[in-house]
């Protein structure tokens, strides 16, 4: 304390020792604390990928018993499996293309024209993103099987019995906000002029969008192409309520849980994580060559 | 119409007519505001035309209409005598250089240029040669790979010009595109601009609100105010002879001395300034005015001492020196006339060419001009 006592009085430019350490603990708090957020992000990735190496005693995989790479040997050897994975990445691809491409039509559209209701659009557009998925779930259900009593035409219900196509409807739907919104973030940002520039140059619309427009946006709708996938491929809530007997991969994980925890769960995760890390970082890569 | 010289600089091309834009009674609003009223204008073929004027005046809503951004409210817009009013952009044979140059950023400079040609389905071979053909006149080969990214402003500054030039409009619009360089690259690339147009010979609509690079620049050019030109004409005429007082305080510094018109004499009229001395101007200037305005422009008045006879055919004014500024080339004299009225004079240092030698804050002197470098201009409104 007294040697702490003088230094200030001395006025030395470090201050007292307590202002030392604080700078000290200040310098090294921002890393600390980085490492320890990255940590606590990776520890469930970490985990599902050690034990996607595991050979469980039981049908449980969740204490480690010995090293195998028998789940990567065999990722779709569980009986169920491989359709319900089939049927995810269907929707999911489905979802994502077919939402994309409303998405970007109507963020366009949005940021582009003045049209009665544009304002209400903006509006509803957040609706799905900020409603419950419970809620969102649950009506879904209920619009679905409230078509089908009484069928409007014939025998034939029209959104009933729910399955893959239900499915689909739903996550369009939720997968449609998420992308109006990135595709509208690009496109605040777009010189109008360039394809005033383009048409200059004797390009009609047609060519002006395919040739500038879209190229430059193209960044922002495969960001939004992306989320909508990775929203479409684990969405559990709202599929429950509409896939009727169809199996996606979430529900054939959560319908078997507490009978079996297969490896191959750990390994078809850890795939999908890989590809998704590997898209991202080939992406990154790829536009940073672009740059230079 | 008028018949211009051309000495044989579009050559290759069939002349349809003299005049290569036309605008008939042009007229642009956005909402309530009208930024372009009732213009009337003919760029003729092969030109330098400049469209000069403040901030907000209506040059680049003039230029966009044009180009076919923007449709007029009314009027009607021609091309070599092809009404154009209400056709897109990509049936208009004028391109455009961008104040901002929208070069394409995800495109090389090569791709850039190529544009057009693309567009047009030329083969690969035709499109590399002019390509190359069109960097090399803009003075940039072997930038072909560049992104816009990065190359310099004056650098984009030319390929934007290489991509409106290669597909040989009949018009070449420009919208201040110079505006962003700093004044060195600037009066380089005036330069440069202008060797280009007499190069290719395609008729030039220059925007600009820089006088000097209008003046420098221009064959022609319309003065523009409030959504309409002012006058129009070659600079020299605009500088020597303006006609508004708006265009004789746009293109450089004047003096304007209130006079009314008292009679006039072989030529000239006789105009009584407020202080009561009378100065003469050729009374063709005049139009038939009784109050107007007497300019004059600083460097074309010569201060004497008093009484000192510099031959009689002047105008003439006592006054006294009030403020003197040694600019180097030039000395600025602020002079104050009998009844108050402040003078600018510029004086190149020639003859007083020390700090010494100038005339002294105080000294009394005799302004003495021309009548033929006199102009004349409506009188001031009240209030102004
Ligand atoms: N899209 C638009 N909507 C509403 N008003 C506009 C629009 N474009 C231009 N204006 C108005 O029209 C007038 C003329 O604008 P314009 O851009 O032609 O001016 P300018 O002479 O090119 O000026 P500057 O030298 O600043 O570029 C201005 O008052 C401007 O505010
Ligand atoms: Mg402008």
């Amino acid at each position: 304390m007294a040697s702490a006592a003088t230094s200030t009085s001395r006025g030395r430019p470090e201050g007292s020792l307590g202002d030392r350490i604080g700078r000290r603990v200040g310098h090294l708090a921002l890393p600390v604390f980085t490492s320890l957020a990255i940590f606590y992000l990776l520890i469930p990735i970490i985990v599902m990928i050690v034990f996607s190496f595991n050979k469980p005693s039981g049908k449980f995989n969740y204490t480690w018993n010995e090293f195998s790479i028998d789940g990567w040997l065999h990722p779709l050897d569980w009986p169920g499996l491989p359709e319900s994975l089939l049927a995810s990445l269907g929707v999911a691809l489905l979802a994502t293309v077919i939402a994309t491409a409303l998405g970007t039509l109507i963020g366009l559209a949005l940021t582009r024209y003045a049209f009665r209701g544009r304002g209400l659009l903006n509006g509803v557009i957040f609706l799905p993103m900020a409603t419950p998925e419970l809620v969102l779930g649950a009506s879904l259900l209920t619009l679905f099987v409230a078509t089908a009593l009484p069928p409007l035409r014939g025998n034939v219900p029209t959104l009933y019995p729910t399955g893959f196509s239900t499915i689909l409807i739903a996550h369009v739907m939720f997968n449609i906000s998420y992308v109006v919104v990135t595709v509208k973030a690009r496109l605040a940002g777009f010189d109008r002029r360039l394809e005033e520039a383009a048409m200059d140059l004797g390009a009609n619309e047609w060519v002006t969008f395919w040739k500038v427009t879209f190229p430059l946006i193209l960044p922002g709708v495969v960001a939004a192409a992306l989320l909508a996938f990775a929203l479409s491929i684990d969405d559990f809530i709202i599929t429950s309520f509409v896939s009727g007997t169809q199996n996606t991969f979430p529900i054939w994980v959560y319908s078997i849980i507490r009978n079996a925890l297969p490896v191959q769960i750990n390994v078809i995760g850890s795939i999908i994580f890989l590809v998704a890390v590997g898209y991202v970082s080939l992406t990154t890569i790829r536009s940073a060559h672009a740059q230079r | 119409m008028t018949v211009l010289a051309l000495d044989g600089r579009m050559e290759n091309q069939i002349r349809v007519s003299d005049v290569d834009v036309r605008l008939v009674q042009v007229v642009k609003k956005f909402g309530d505001a009208v930024a372009v009223d009732h213009v009337d204008l003919e760029v003729r073929d092969g030109e330098f035309f400049s469209l000069l004027g403040p901030s907000g005046c209506g040059k680049t809503t003039t230029l966009r209409m044009i180009g076919g951004f923007e449709e007029p409210t009314s009027g009607l817009i021609e091309l070599q005598g092809q009404d154009v009013t209400w056709l897109p952009p990509y049936k208009r044979n004028v391109n455009t250089v961008f104040q901002s140059y929208a070069l394409f950023p995800h495109l090389s400079t090569f791709e850039n240029v190529a544009f057009g040609l693309r567009r047009k389905g030329l083969k690969s071979s035709e499109i590399a040669g002019r390509v190359t053909e069109m960097l090399e006149l803009v003075e940039l080969p072997g930038f072909e790979k560049r992104k816009p990214g990065q190359i310099s402003g004056g650098q984009a500054q030319r390929v934007a010009l290489a991509r409106a030039l290669i597909n040989r409009p009949a018009v070449l619009l420009l919208d201040e595109p110079l505006g962003a360089l700093d004044l060195k690259l600037r009066k380089q690339m005036q330069v440069e601009l202008k060797r280009i147009q007499q190069e290719v010979g395609i008729t030039f609509i220059y925007v600009t609100h820089d006088q000097e690079e209008a003046m420098t620049m221009s064959d022609r050019i319309a003065v523009m105010n409030n959504g309409r030109y002012e006058q129009l004409g070659d600079p020299e005429s605009l500088y020597e002879r303006p006609e508004t007082r708006f265009v004789a305080g746009f293109l450089g510094v004047s003096n304007l001395l209130p006079a009314t018109i008292v009679g006039t004499d072989g030529g000239y009229a006789a105009c009584r300034l407020a202080n009561d001395q009378t100065v003469r101007v050729p009374a063709a200037l005049t139009r038939g005015a009784q109050r107007v305005d007497v300019g004059i422009r600083p460097e074309k008045i010569r201060l004497s001492a008093p009484g000192e006879s510099t031959g009689g055919q002047e105008n003439r004014m006592s006054g006294t020196i009030r403020d003197a500024s040694y600019i180097g080339v030039s000395t600025q004299y602020i002079v104050e006339a009998r009844g108050g009225t402040r003078v600018t004079v510029y004086e190149q240092n020639v003859e007083r060419a020390t700090r010494d030698e100038l005339w002294q804050v105080g000294t009394d002197v005799d302004l003495t001009w021309l009548p033929d470098h006199s102009f004349v201009v409506e009188a001031a409104k009240p209030g102004e």
